[in-house]
């Protein structure tokens, strides 16, 4: 049986679902080790928290430069194990990091690579939604190991506990990964809220909230749901940037996207309509964004959004 | 100070995009310089402006380097009238289709070669939307790499450049020294429009065109290959009510009937 290791994928200390999901789909035709780069001391805990999929071996490998090196110090890393060890494949979460850490071990290994997939199938083809969504497309690596990353919230995870093994390895990096030096790092600010690419539910608000984001929040608070934003509402300063999503935002692909005043502009669908399921609240019965509703209210989203917050709780309880 | 910016043409993100044998279609549709890039061009400007300036005998320059058709000299243009200097165009038919690792090989041969201390990128294309180019070049050149900046400072007096890398992940402080990769996210700078005096003055700076032999690298064969790919089908029409009094609750039995509540 082959071998394909994945990245584990860690919030702070905690390993995250993306983890599992990454191993559901590597386990399809292969025996899974997760890798966990640590700082000196946190491997064995932090090896102990990855145990949720069908993870069959964890391999540690514990350094400082980690922390203070960051993207290309986990890259030397996983660039060197894969010359250790021949996997046939390379899974990562497609977030910032991951993507980064994937591109510099494609170029260490000569490998290709193929990002942002939301499925790999047992013989390493991977489908990528394209072009805001609008297009399918199936590819597969050509050279090397095939690293592919894959978004978060694609793959319905198998969560049922693991008792893999654990192996250490001790590597050195090489200087060349350590040009750049991170002297401080600040984690995310965490609100009660999930995090946004993650949720399983956004509620999003646009131009039509006119900088009142209370309604937004209030429904979203009542499904347990992310809050996004539009271009127009983050350039408008009236929601931080971090939650905007399309074109040159965050793009999700969540269960329900709940737009509420929200147009529907081309680069905010690119960053939303793979959703499962789509609502929309919104005056203006034109808007282009009622064209990938499932469900669509003509309506003001500050009568709305209340009424339906009060019929969510009630429903609830 | 020598600094070069990557920029890329992209089609229009207004446009329609579509696959045409396994690759993006790029002749149906307008082209423009990706906008992403444009925040690398204007933070480039602003550094060479902090540190003496970049017009003809200051001691800076902003180069920029592309990899596309001929007719990506139209985006180049663009950075030139915003104040770019000079511009490096690789361009050849062998590269038609080319992947992030060919890009960033190609940029990585024509910059290793060109004496700058920085090279500054957006995040990404708003066509291919992978955000790896840039790792891949620190990656090749063997330089530090300082992405997703959402600010930037450089001390030239000391070879040295830090920024505030800002990601899902949080908030990082991270320096090096020159030579260095740095990407800069939307929300660093809001990007000048081209003068009229920009625009006649871009019209007389060189862009140096080159063809893989001129840069002396040859085309390699894909590192992935597309199997197929086709358009999704359109979302069926959903169920579009109108708010008179009672459009919260149908949104609410709606959430119910689908197991969302």
């Amino acid at each position: 049986m082959s071998q394909i290791f994945i990245l584990a994928d860690f919030a702070g200390d905690k390993c995250t679902k993306t983890t599992a999901e990454l191993a559901t789909a590597a386990a399809r035709n292969a025996s899974v080790t997760a890798i966990v780069l640590a700082a000196p001391g946190a491997g064995a805990t932090l090896a102990a928290s990855v145990k949720n999929g069908p993870i069959a071996n964890v391999l540690v490998v514990e350094s400082a430069d980690f922390a203070t090196h960051g993207v290309a110090a986990a890259a030397d890393a996983i660039a060197q194990i894969i010359a250790q060890k021949s996997p046939s494949a390379l899974l990562i979460a497609s977030h910032a990091f991951g993507k980064e850490v994937a591109g510099r071990v494609a170029v260490a290994t000569d490998s290709g690579i193929i990002t942002d997939a939301v499925d790999v199938a047992a013989d390493l083809t991977a489908t990528q939604l394209v072009f805001g969504g609008s297009t399918t497309v199936h590819s597969k690596v050509a050279k090397g190991v095939s690293i592919i990353t894959i978004r978060p919230n694609s793959i319905e995870a198998d969560l049922s506990e693991s008792s893999p093994s654990v192996e250490n390895l001790a590597l050195t990096i090489s200087d060349t990964a350590k040009l750049a030096t991170t002297t401080s790092s600040t984690p995310p600010v965490k609100g009660g809220r999930p995090e946004l690419t993650e949720a399983q539910i956004v509620v999003s608000g646009g131009r039509g909230t006119n900088g009142d984001f209370a309604a937004v929040e209030g429904f979203a608070d009542s499904l347990g749901a992310a809050v996004g934003a539009s271009r127009a509402a983050t350039d408008a300063g009236w929601y931080p940037h971090s939650h905007q999503v399309g074109q040159t935002g965050k793009t999700v692909s969540p269960q329900l996207y709940v737009a509420c005043g929200i147009s529907g502009a081309i680069q905010h669908r690119a960053g939303m309509q793979t959703s499962k399921t789509i609502a929309v609240v919104n005056k203006d019965p034109e808007a282009p964004i009622f064209d990938l509703a499932d469900f669509g209210v003509v309506g003001d989203l500050f009568a709305v959004l209340p009424q339906a917050t009060q019929g969510v709780s009630a429903q609830k309880s | 100070m020598k600094i070069a910016v990557c920029v890329k043409q992209v089609p229009d993100s207004w446009a329609e995009k579509k696959m045409v044998n396994g690759v993006l279609d790029r002749d149906g549709v307008d082209a423009v310089l990706n906008d992403l890039d444009e925040y690398a061009v204007e933070e480039a400007l602003r550094i060479v402006e902090a540190h003496g300036g970049n017009e003809e005998g200051d001691a800076n320059s902003v180069t920029i380097v592309s990899m596309g058709p001929e007719r990506a000299t139209e985006a180049i243009r663009k950075a030139l009238s915003m104040g770019a200097n000079d511009a490096i165009l690789v361009s050849d038919a062998a590269l038609a289709g080319s992947d992030a690792l060919a890009t960033s090989k190609i940029l990585a041969e024509v910059i290793k070669n060109g004496g700058f201390d920085l090279v500054i990128c957006g995040t990404e294309s708003t066509d291919a939307r992978m955000s790896v180019v840039p790792a891949m070049l620190a990656q090749r050149l063997g330089w530090a790499q300082l992405t997703f900046a959402s600010s930037v400072s450089v001390d030239p007096a000391a070879n040295s450049v830090s920024i505030t890398r800002t990601t899902e992940a949080g908030v990082d402080a991270i320096n090096a020294k020159f030579p260095a990769v740095v990407s800069v996210v939307e929300k660093i700078n809001e990007p000048r429009y081209p003068s009229f005096k920009g625009i006649m003055a871009a019209k007389k700076k060189t862009i140096d065109s080159r063809d893989l032999a001129a840069v002396g690298v040859s085309a390699e064969p894909a590192w992935s290959l597309v199997a197929d790919s086709a358009p999704r089908p359109p979302r069926a029409a959903g169920v579009k009510v109108t708010d008179e009094g009672n459009g919260g609750n149908d949104l609410v039995k709606f959430l119910a009937e689908k197991k969302f509540i």
